[in-house]
């Protein structure tokens, strides 16, 4: 992959520690636009913490998240994502009482313009804006292959296409780098298959940088370009897939001495 | 079933809306003795008391944050819309309840007790909404009991100011304060305020504003997450919750003639209590507007039952002394919905004019469903 000047996501010496607990420490990473990455690591190594700090939703207690080489110290959760860091959980995390396409135009609200008035007095800027927004959003779960639902209760769809519509909904967001917690737990083969392909799709269409945490190693292994492996919060490997599954220490990581 | 076009829905919504003024108008003009002494005050009473229910929906329902301390914005509305009307009268604006002037006065005491809850709701929320369910109850209950000794304790309103001697006559007198024959007369007041009121709370839960703040009571990482601003729009819901609170304090100033803070205290044993709004918005529904506006009728009208129907006092005795302590039935009524409608009367769903059509094959449907779920129980009960 040619590399770029700035990549679009970069962390320099990222690291929090819970009162004596350092969970993670001295977190280097650099994704490129278009860039498929694979975060791994034994259960409890810190992945999702890693998300949560370049989410924002826990503040490091030091080093850097940069965003286009511009440092996001000090935003909050809600600024990560007017930035570009879109995410999706471990635990599906939808709006289960709202349908599944208002689960996405939920995640659209930074982009449509219009004030209090407008929406009290129904003019023309409100019904454009709201048309725009739903045009968009069911382009995004035809992505997903979710168009048909659109009506659905987000709680009423089957484990997978949940999965799919919370992928839909960060992609809602317009974001530059898009972090999968575990897409594919708890799918069956054929789910899988289905999210790899909606994964290469977005990642195609839209030319985002994907950063992707999963266990599912044949997933891992098949479409990431490069991995990053963490364990105890530490990262003890990178590098190309071949190269990782190689790696004697992500081995003993996995497997123990 | 062909769907109603959206157009077709807004045109009914107004026709409806312009049916229910006309309505009100007319009855203002010929209502008889009955309507007077009897209906009209109770329609005062409910005007307010949909307001009140449906602006905590607001918050309740559909920020999902619960707050004890809704009457306390309803104070501070009638406070600060009597003490600007009385002011008004006394430097000469209008010297009686009729003509241009009055009208200007009592539209400007909408807005003004709309806006001082709202500045209100404004700074108790920047606070208070940092804190997440009961530690948010305990809160908003405490700004309800501080806003009461507030008032009571300010030189210019409570007891003595403004009004110099009982606060009642003044207000009944020169104020807001209607008559039974005002009321009637101005009877369309109140229904334009609500029909104004819960248009715009429509408005503000079917726009991104409703959506982002559903968003957050399902699920607050979430929204932040996709980008929306979480503190802001519960800052906002709240606020705009406390406005229309406001409002429904110039709705019972006019229509009591005297202002008590007793009446908006938590320890009051009225209707008017706010944790009886809570309730209010329970039964009804929470995420549902009309569900709101449907079970504060209803529970207005239990009240209103329970205290002046004649066939209570055919009961039995024992149940005669139940029904003098209505707040039981309250309960017991709350219980019931709870138990065999857990989400209220009306769900999260909406009453429309335009889907009466549809409700027979709704109820159908659900009856269809109730029928399947009976006989898997039964097949599952013959297996084992």
């Amino acid at each position: 992959m040619a590399e770029k000047i700035t990549p679009v996501l970069e962390t320099k010496k990222l690291g929090i520690s819970f009162g004596g607990l350092h969970a993670v420490q001295d977190f280097n990473i650099q994704i490129y636009s278009g860039e498929l990455v694979g975060l791994i690591g034994p259960n409890g190594a810190g992945k999702t913490t890693v998300f949560n700090l370049l989410t924002g939703v826990y503040v490091p207690t030091e080093g850097t998240v940069l965003l286009d080489g511009v440092p996001l110290n000090g935003k909050k959760t809600h600024q990560f994502v007017e930035a570009g860091i879109a995410r999706t959980f471990q635990n599906i995390r939808l709006f289960n009482d709202m349908t599944v396409l208002e689960n996405v135009k939920a995640a659209c609200t930074k982009d449509i313009h219009y004030n209090l008035l407008d929406a009290t007095f129904r003019t023309s800027k409100f019904w454009r804006a709201e048309k725009a927004s739903t045009d968009r959003c069911m382009e995004l779960l035809a992505i997903c292959h979710l168009e048909d639902k659109a009506d659905l209760l987000a709680s009423s769809l089957p484990y997978g296409q949940q999965r799919k519509l919370e992928i839909a909904r960060a992609l809602a967001t317009n974001m530059k780098v898009l972090l999968l917690d575990e897409p594919a737990a708890g799918m069956n083969p054929t789910e899988t298959a289905e999210l790899l392909s909606c994964i290469n799709t977005i990642r195609d269409r839209f030319g985002v940088a994907i950063l992707l945490i999963e266990h599912d190693m044949s997933l891992v292994m098949n479409v990431c370009e490069r991995i990053q492996v963490i364990d105890y919060g530490q990262t003890i490997a990178s590098g190309l897939p071949e190269e990782i599954a190689k790696n004697p220490k992500v081995i003993a990581a996995y497997l123990g001495e | 079933m062909k769907q109603t076009s959206i157009k077709a829905r807004y045109l009914v919504n107004l026709a409806a809306a312009l049916l229910l003024f006309a309505l009100a108008v007319v009855i203002g003009m010929t209502g008889g003795s009955t309507m007077k002494l009897k209906i009209t005050p109770s329609l005062w009473q409910c005007s307010y008391l949909i307001i009140m229910a449906a602006s905590l929906n607001l918050v309740l329902g559909f920020l999902g944050q619960l707050s004890l301390g809704h009457c306390g914005f309803m104070a501070v509305g009638a406070y600060a819309a009597s003490l600007f009307s009385l002011a008004l009268q006394r430097a000469g604006f209008y010297t009686e309840k009729s003509g241009p002037a009055f009208m200007l006065v009592l539209l400007l005491s909408f807005l003004i007790a709309g806006a001082s809850a709202a500045l209100l709701g404004l700074l108790v929320g920047i606070p208070a909404l940092r804190l997440k369910g009961d530690y948010l109850a305990i809160i908003t209950l405490g700004f309800g009991m501080i806003i009461v000794n507030l008032i009571n304790n300010l030189p210019f309103c409570g007891q003595q100011g403004l009004s110099q001697g009982s606060a009642s006559s003044a207000l009944y007198a020169t104020g807001l304060g209607f008559s039974n024959d005002e009321k009637m007369q101005y009877l369309w007041v109140a229904a334009l305020v609500v029909i104004l009121c819960m248009t715009v709370m429509f408005m503000f839960v079917r726009s991104k504003y409703g959506r982002c703040i559903r968003a957050i009571r399902d699920n607050e990482i979430a929204a932040a997450a996709s980008g929306i601003n979480v503190s802001y729009y519960k800052v906002m819901t709240f606020t705009i919750s406390a406005f229309f609170a406001g409002i429904t304090g110039t709705l019972y100033a006019c229509c009591n003639a005297s202002l008590s803070t007793t009446s908006f205290a938590f320890t009051n044993g009225s209707i008017l209590n706010s944790v009886f709004i809570v309730v209010m918005v329970v039964v009804g529904g929470m995420g549902s507007l009309t569900g709101s506006v449907i079970a504060a009728v209803v529970l207005f009208l239990l009240n209103y039952t329970i205290k002046n129907g004649a066939w209570v006092a055919a009961l039995p005795a024992f149940l005669q002394n139940v029904f003098t302590y209505p707040m039981l039935v309250y309960s017991i009524a709350l219980i019931v919905v709870i138990m065999f409608r857990p989400r209220g009367i009306m769900g999260s769903r909406e009453f429309a004019l335009c889907d009466i059509p549809k409700w027979p094959a709704w109820i159908s449907s659900y009856f269809a469903s109730r029928g399947l779920e009976k006989s898997a129980k039964k097949e599952a009960a013959n297996h084992g």
